[in-house]
């Protein structure tokens, strides 16, 4: 065990686990932010998605550790006053269905247009691809994208 | 416990000072005696005009809790904005409140609606008696009572307890379509938001105070069993409190958070005793249908004698391979046992069902053991099982404290229940002109429910007769079920055996076009050519729908008109559920492997209740069927289940997925299944795009075999 301090949607928390834990268990677990969701443990579905100084990173596979003193930004935090533009488009496109992974979705969503503000669809492929949704919402997932990017909520 | 009388549970409510409430009734499954009839669903009116709608259905992903309220808020001329949904648990109220089989509007349609043109009635009847004005004066309309020669309005909720007090009556006249202005329109989502902030609660995000995390090592053959386990290394793990065998097969190991549980499963050393199917394997296996098949099955459906039908015999066999649903929510389920009772959330599709497993498991009764349903990160049939529930069930009896069983995502992949592998062979005979005189469809495939016990009345597997049947009107035409045993367990998968009796069929009729020299949407249009009803079980299947709908989609993908180079397409239309779905895809090939560029989906399900879930149900169920057919394989090694995780079994991903265009024609005839239908077409429309890109026919899925 360790005592490991985590900056998490701007606000400090301690956490005392041992230092291989996943980051995506610390959250759920101890911190009880369970936006973030787990689907595969291996960095395959991309649901356990948060921003690491930014950065999208899969919590399943990145040790507690390594986060200790960086931005952690999960889904609770990401719209600082209400909803991000991209939760809000995801709404006017009805985008979710079962919903489970889009949080992870947004996540990935939210590092592209930090970086790539007005993205083409291969920028949103290449960006997305790596977040499986069993429920198939690829279509809406990709107009909501673009429709956050042209700034244009509901 | 017997289900309430409707007067009295509205006379106890109200005496409870909790407004208006209706409960409304739907024939329990199975009984047609008046004494069994229960409570389906109840609508709660305050004096608010808080309106609140109960789901006894559960919601996966499929928009359930939005549709549903929709139908009843229609009739009750409800303000939708004043709706709100409660999520009822396993219940002796509700009648069978499993959630498949497309079923949930289809069943519900009537007494929903009924329930709210009751209330709607009553609450008119208050009105008129608190103004003293005839009732043909007053009329309903956004969560009020109006009375338009005087100009008086009074909302529902001025109004619950004048109606409370009033006779329910037994007929009341039902909207016409034309009327609807809440059914049919594109309302939203009530669970979006929820979803999009993170703060929707799944299973697996369910939480007691003091409650611990297990995790269970099951034996990876199929049927075997734990004998012994040495947890000396797993007990070293921090936050391990406990290791147990709960059942034959698996031994739980408990710790206060997911992850040291699974720590500690994975230095766990467990013995195991394989049993009989430790060589089992998938040739194996496939080699059982084929030896199967030479049995003679049951007759799904026969018309004339497709033996003595003469004409050029065309014949083909095709197979499909077991495959895992994989929904995004690996299987989990929180339980507290307290001795003579036990709670439960869970993510599932059989509440009930889940109740009365958990209560022979730990012999409770079933009214000691409550089950709440939580939201469902998928389900596509993988949560019709109650696995989970009883898993921790157990271990919370074995612990006495409340814990949350969760599956890692290799557990979910190797110790699922699949969809059946098949076989299928195809026959017809072929006139001067191309057209069958003749059609046999042998459907050799492991029984569901006859694998679980369940009954199989008259040898048929009573999934059949949803997933079958037949659309064409050929003459001679004959469809039959081998059922052949697997050890292998089974379940129901999205669409069930429509996915492999339409991937064989749809393509069969391909190869006929194709022997016939003509184009396969023209042919297909050709047999749906004359009106014919097709009695098929409780179904009767029109020839004419079909049609309309094939044409549909040939003039939305403007099949006449050719394709750019390099361009190509493919057709299937088939029936399930109660509804007709036609999809025309359009490929190019890049490096001998498919790209699909675009499907038109056309969809015949009779009343629309909300065109976006409509389109969400039918785009996603095409990029489910296109993950089937393309990759979906799980295959056995020494009893094992080799597939675990999604590098070895993965879905469809956006770089894959293409633009679906939804139509459906429009129609006020009864709702049917939105659920399921549009995933058997795409494979067989995929497969014969891809014969017209190589002449390449594929006969087996997935089609990308490794």
């Amino acid at each position: 065990m360790a005592d490991i301090t985590l900056r998490v949607n701007g606000s400090e928390k301690k956490v005392s686990v041992s230092p291989e834990t996943p980051l995506l268990w610390v959250l759920r677990d101890t911190l009880e932010l369970t936006g973030t969701k787990f689907g595969c443990g291996a960095g395959l579905c991309g649901a356990c998605t948060v921003h690491v100084d930014g950065n999208p990173i899969r919590s399943c596979s990145t040790p507690v550790s390594q986060v200790g003193g960086k931005n952690v930004t999960t889904i609770e935090g990401l719209g600082a006053n209400g909803l991000h533009v991209l939760q809000e488009a995801w709404i006017a496109e009805e985008v979710p269905q079962c919903g489970y992974c889009q949080t992870g979705q947004i996540m990935s969503a939210a590092a592209l247009l930090a970086k790539t503000p007005n993205p083409t669809d291969d920028q949103i492929t290449q960006a997305m691809n790596g977040n499986l949704c069993r429920c198939g919402t690829y279509e809406r997932i990709r107009k909501a994208i673009h429709r956050a990017a042209n700034g244009g909520a509901r | 416990m017997s289900p309430l009388s409707r007067r009295e549970f509205v006379g106890a409510t109200v005496a409870a000072g909790a407004g208006l409430v209706i409960g409304f009734y739907l024939p329990h499954k199975g009984s047609a005696q008046k004494e069994s009839f229960s409570p389906n669903a109840y609508l709660r009116i305050m004096p608010d005009n808080k309106v609140t709608v109960v789901v006894a259905r559960s919601e996966m992903g499929q928009g359930i809790r939005t549709a549903l309220p929709m139908i009843l808020a229609e009739e009750l001329e409800a303000d939708w904005k004043q709706i709100e949904i409660e999520q009822a648990g396993a219940s002796t109220l509700y009648g069978d409140q499993t959630t498949g089989g497309s079923a949930s509007i289809r069943t519900t349609w009537d007494p929903m609606r009924k329930a709210g043109a009751t209330a709607r009635e009553m609450l008119i009847s208050a009105a008129a008696l608190t103004w003293n004005v005839p009732r043909s004066s007053c009329t309903a309309e956004s969560g009020h009572i109006k009375h338009a020669a005087s100009g008086r309005t009074l909302s529902y909720g001025d109004l619950v307890d004048k109606a409370s007090t009033l006779p329910i009556p037994s007929d009341v006249a039902l909207k016409q379509s034309k009327d609807y202005k809440i059914v049919g329109q594109r309302l939203a989502r009530v669970d979006s938001p929820d979803k999009v902030r993170g703060e929707a609660t799944y299973g697996i995000d369910f939480r007691l105070t003091g409650m611990k995390y297990a995790v269970l090592s099951r034996c990876p053959v199929i049927g075997g069993k734990a004998s012994g386990f040495d947890d000396k290394e797993s007990k070293k793990i921090a936050g391990v409190s406990y290791v147990g065998k709960i059942s034959d097969s698996a031994v739980a190991v408990v710790a206060d958070s997911v992850w040291g549980a699974m720590e500690g499963r994975r230095v766990l050393n467990v013995t195991w005793d394989e049993g009989a199917n430790k060589d089992l394997n998938t040739a194996g296996i496939m080699a059982s249908l084929k030896q199967a098949a030479s049995k003679k099955g049951v007759n799904l459906y026969a018309a004339g004698e497709p033996a003595k039908a003469s004409g050029r015999r065309i014949t083909a066999e095709y197979s499909l391979p077991f495959m895992a649903h994989a929904p995004m929510e690996p299987g989990n389920c929180t339980a507290h046992y307290q001795g003579t009772k036990c709670e439960m959330w869970i993510p599932t599709q059989v509440p009930q069902d889940c109740r009365d497993s958990v209560a022979t498991a730990i012999g409770l009764d079933s009214e000691q053991v409550k089950v709440n349903v939580t939201l469902m990160g998928g389900g596509f049939g993988r949560r019709l099982e109650h696995d989970y529930a009883v898993e921790a069930a157990l271990v919370s009896k074995a612990i006495n404290a409340p814990v949350k069983v969760v599956w890692s995502r290799e557990d979910d992949m190797r110790f699922s229940t699949y969809r059946p592998a098949s076989l299928h062979q195809l026959s017809s005979s072929l006139d001067g002109a191309g057209l069958p005189t003749g059609l046999t469809h042998r459907i050799i495939a492991p029984s569901i429910s006859g694998q679980k016990g369940m009954p199989v009345p008259n040898g048929v597997d009573p999934d059949l007769p949803d997933e079958a049947g037949p659309v064409y009107g050929v003459p001679n035409y004959l469809i039959e079920s081998v059922l052949v045993e697997t050890p292998v367990p089974l379940g129901w998968m999205r669409s069930v055996y429509a996915l492999q009796a339409a991937f064989a069929l749809e393509s069969f009729i391909d190869e006929l076009a194709v022997a016939a020299g003509k184009d396969p949407l023209k042919y297909r249009l050709q047999l749906l050519a004359k009106d014919q009803d097709l009695p098929y079980f409780t179904t009767t299947w029109h020839t004419a729908r079909m049609r309309a709908v094939l044409q549909l989609a040939a003039e939305k993908s403007a099949w006449d008109k050719p394709l750019p180079a390099g361009r190509h397409r493919g057709v299937a239309c088939f029936g399930c559920f109660q509804s007709y779905m036609a999809e025309v895809v359009e490929i190019s090939m890049e490096s001998d492997q498919p790209k699909v560029h675009r499907v038109v989906a056309v969809v015949d399900c009779g009343q629309v209740v909300n065109p976006s879930i409509l389109e969400q149900q039918i785009q996603g169920g095409i990029v489910y069927g296109l993950g089937n057919a393309l990759r979906a394989k799980i295959t056995v090694e020494k009893g094992r289940i080799v597939q675990g995780n999604f590098d070895d079994y993965t879905p469809l991903r956006m770089d894959e997925t293409p633009v679906v265009e939804v139509y459906a024609v429009p129609s006020a005839e009864v709702p049917t299944g939105i659920g399921e239908p549009s995933v058997p077409p795409i494979a067989p429309a995929l497969c014969n795009a891809i014969y017209a890109a190589t002449k390449k026919r594929i006969r087996a899925l997935p089609i990308l075999n490794r």
